[in-house]
């Protein structure tokens, strides 16, 4: 096996096991900031004891999520060599910067939140829980304007071979960087929000902890619902951008191959790539042309437009998209009941429904992991889009050998994070708020 | 001078201001890492005590590691391109320590029978970097096999030379004392008792491992003899290293651990004098180094991040200084 690919599977493994959890930092640490908002305002114990819970759930989320990602900070310089020389110019500083304003400002915090109730007053105690939260949005921000810039590079020109910056600004907020970042973030905060409904539901089921449950469902299913229609709108807005700025990417995403005026929205089918056909398809006519252009008739680009080598693989970019959507369509459906239920103040007793919240809790996660993966897959060839091949991306230096001991270690070391992770994420719940609220920090 | 010149020396000075930022802060919650089962001979409550005393503030100062290896990138594609490809298993063996350490200590707090184990696992996530950091700034300052792409030329076993091992010790050693002041700062009784009488020892090595590597240091590197900030920035360390002495033996913890971190600091601040402008030295050819002005990103790359570091950096610094005064005193 050479090495590019096995970097390539090195960087699948590490940061898609580190995506698990920023997602529902964003939708936490919201949640955090909504109850002690509650709090300050109401004055009413409850909202502090649903935010003291939430705060030991998150640290654990927390540390997961920091561990992984500086894994992920050094993998450009070990893995991916050649890339940070040539773009190192353009992309080193938002990483820089993500922790100069960014990552400092959530970590530091995050030692007033985890420990520091008792030591500060309650209007500081809200600040550190807002600059928590406030610093990993910031943070969220400097890594999708650092991935956007591989989507849709501007701001620059190239210059004996490497990237050089010429407008700070252009190269951050680039073409994609805002539909980027609104729909990652309302992806967080519906994964959040599923996260702690979910929770809630099974209390509720058992009969236990309903003085918690209660409020911790509301305001949970609330925001679930408020994001699941948001997010149509992100994902719309983003949508567009791709097929203005990546039409090979929708193309592949759509598995349109022949170029098509009134192009139809395809919702389900298996494309092939040696026969270029998609089987099984199932579309609704000249509805892609309409949300693109929002005209029937305009022609949208195909596959077979380009020339093959620069085709991403089209299989696996189509279907994770398509899941993705299909989640998407799931969390409206079941924020269309949860609104309902909660309108006609039956939400408590309805027992498949809290089910249906306890089930699909992994859901959003799984959608922003799709999501991420029709993203970066659909980029393929391309590291930076139309500029650097990803096969030309990698380290000259190590060896495959090395790599694979390497993706040995992280396979064996995220296996065991992840079920310590369930192990102990169960743990608290099956102990339930009161309890854990009582223990002290160690 | 050029404004490209004196934005490469301006950003060469500031990485190493970042790193040794680094070396302070988190050097002394990774030297408790490194000494926990001789501080705490296994007994959980004083692990639960040493926990406590670097729990609200570890995870900030491991931000500065990120934002050192972020800035390197930002301002020295090159030579972070060449270190973290080059050392690649050595690195690796680091982030395995690091996100070990880093979910030790969350998952000691949640775990009911058996917590010794998140205590052991979160020793060896310390005592691994802390080692390996040295090593690797040992084989920077010593000097790889480079080729004219600036490509490292070894392999692993170039990493652990004599001279860089010697410095990986330096730098552990520092790192304990590091530990075992700031231990003494934030515990009392047996614990506190047991870190003065182990930094008193720990000392000597200190000093022998100094002394050594400095000396070898200033033999080598061309030069060095009329290199004044070198020379000031050892005066530093040896008085700096009398005067943790001395706080040490008057129990005055807080001027022990001052004068622990003035010692890293000049370390630092002698490595990067005889290093300068060299960011990777070419054992094989001076003429192959990457230096600051060979290897850094473009003039309008470094003032847009100057700018972000000058403002960002002081406000940075302001809210850690606050949230340490928010924990000050003894755990109990």
């Amino acid at each position: 096996m050479d090495a590019v690919f096995l970097s390539r599977i090195q960087f699948a493994l590490a940061a898609g096991f580190h995506f698990i959890f920023p997602p529902l930092t964003l939708g936490m640490g919201l949640l955090i900031v909504i109850n002690e908002t509650l709090y300050l305002k109401t004055d009413k114990e409850i909202y502090k004891n649903i935010s003291k819970f939430l705060v030991k759930i998150f640290a654990l989320i927390f540390a997961i999520g920091v561990s992984t990602g500086i894994v992920l900070e050094f993998s450009f310089g070990t893995n991916w060599s050649t890339y940070s020389r040539m773009v190192g110019d353009i992309f080193g500083a938002p990483l820089a910067a993500e922790g100069i304003l960014a990552f400092f400002l959530e970590s530091v915090f995050i030692g007033v939140l985890l420990f520091g109730r008792d030591r500060v007053s309650k209007k500081m105690y809200w600040l550190s829980a807002f600059l928590v939260f406030f610093g990993s949005h910031l943070s969220g921000l400097w890594i999708i304007i650092a991935n956007s810039w591989m989507q849709t590079p501007a701001g620059f020109v190239i210059e004996g071979g490497r990237a050089v910056l010429t407008d700070f600004f252009t190269a951050a907020v680039n073409y994609s960087t805002a539909q980027r970042f609104l729909h990652t973030i309302v992806g967080g905060w519906q994964s959040g929000a599923l996260f702690l409904a979910g929770i809630s539901a099974w209390y509720i089921i058992k009969k236990r902890d309903l003085d918690y449950a209660k409020p911790m469902l509301k305001i949970s299913l609330i925001l679930f619902i408020v994001t699941s229609f948001l997010q149509f709108g992100t994902g719309h807005m983003h949508a567009v951008q791709v097929a203005k700025t990546q039409p090979i990417k929708m193309a592949a995403m759509e598995g349109l191959w022949d170029s098509r005026e009134g192009a139809p929205l395809s919702v389900f089918g298996f494309p092939v790539e040696s026969e270029k056909k998609t089987y099984m398809e199932i579309g609704i006519p000249k509805l892609l042309s309409i949300m693109i252009y929002a005209d029937p008739n305009t022609k949208v680009q195909g596959l077979n437009e380009f020339p093959e080598e620069l085709h991403p693989p089209i299989f696996i970019t189509f279907q994770t998209y398509h899941v993705m959507i299909g989640l998407g369509g799931l969390f409206a459906l079941m924020s269309a009941i949860g609104a309902f239920l909660l309108f006609r103040k039956k939400l408590y007793d309805t027992t498949w429904y809290l089910y249906l919240l306890l089930f699909t809790i992994p859901l959003p996660v799984i959608a922003c992991e799709m999501g991420w993966m029709a993203a970066e897959i659909g980029r393929q060839p391309w590291a930076v889009y139309n500029v650097l091949k990803t096969a030309d991306a990698a380290s000259v230096v190590v060896p495959a050998w090395q790599i694979l001991l390497t993706i040995i270690m992280f396979t064996i070391i995220y296996t065991m994070l992840f079920v310590l992770f369930i192990k102990f994420l169960t743990k608290m719940i099956k102990k339930g708020p009161e309890e854990i609220i009582k223990t002290s920090g160690y | 001078m050029e404004t490209l010149t004196m934005l490469q020396i301006t950003w060469f000075i500031l990485i190493g201001i970042l790193f040794a930022g680094y070396a302070v802060l988190d050097g002394f919650d990774l030297g408790i890492g490194s000494l926990l089962p001789i501080l705490t001979k296994n007994d959980e409550k004083k692990v639960e005590v040493l926990f406590k005393s670097i729990g609200p503030v570890w995870d900030g100062n491991e931000v500065w590691l990120i934002t050192a290896g972020g800035a390197l990138f930002a301002a020295f594609p090159h030579a972070y391109a060449t270190v973290f490809s080059g050392f690649y298993l050595a690195l690796m063996i680091v982030l395995f320590g690091l996100i070990l350490r880093a979910v030790s200590i969350e998952f000691f707090t949640l775990e009911t029978e058996n917590k010794g184990i998140w205590a052991k696992t979160f020793f060896i996530g310390s005592i691994i970097p802390s080692i390996l950091f040295g090593v690797a700034l040992g084989n920077v300052i010593m000097g790889v096999p480079l080729d004219a792409d600036m490509e490292f030329r070894g392999n692993f076993f170039t990493l652990l030379r004599p001279f860089p091992l010697a410095t990986g010790l330096l730098g552990f050693t520092a790192i304990l004392m590091q530990g075992l002041t700031y231990t003494m700062i934030k515990t009392e009784g047996e614990i506190h008792a047991t870190a003065k009488n182990l930094a008193g020892k720990v000392w000597y090595g200190y000093v022998i491992l100094f002394v050594f590597t400095a000396v070898i240091s200033f033999a080598f590197v061309t030069g060095s003899a009329c290199n004044i900030i070198a020379w000031i920035a050892a005066a530093a360390s040896c008085a700096s290293l009398f005067a943790t002495r001395m706080f040490i033996g008057e129990g005055d913890e807080f001027k022990a651990f001052l004068s622990s971190s003035l010692a890293f600091i000049s370390l630092w601040g002698i490595a990067g004098a005889l290093q300068y402008p060299v960011l990777v030295r070419a054992i094989n050819d001076p003429a192959l180094s990457i230096t600051a002005f060979n290897a850094s990103s473009s003039k309008l790359t470094l003032s847009v991040m100057l700018g972000i570091a000058l403002v960002g950096m002081p406000v940075v610094i302001g809210y850690s200084i606050y949230v340490y005064r928010v924990y000050r005193g003894k755990v109990r």
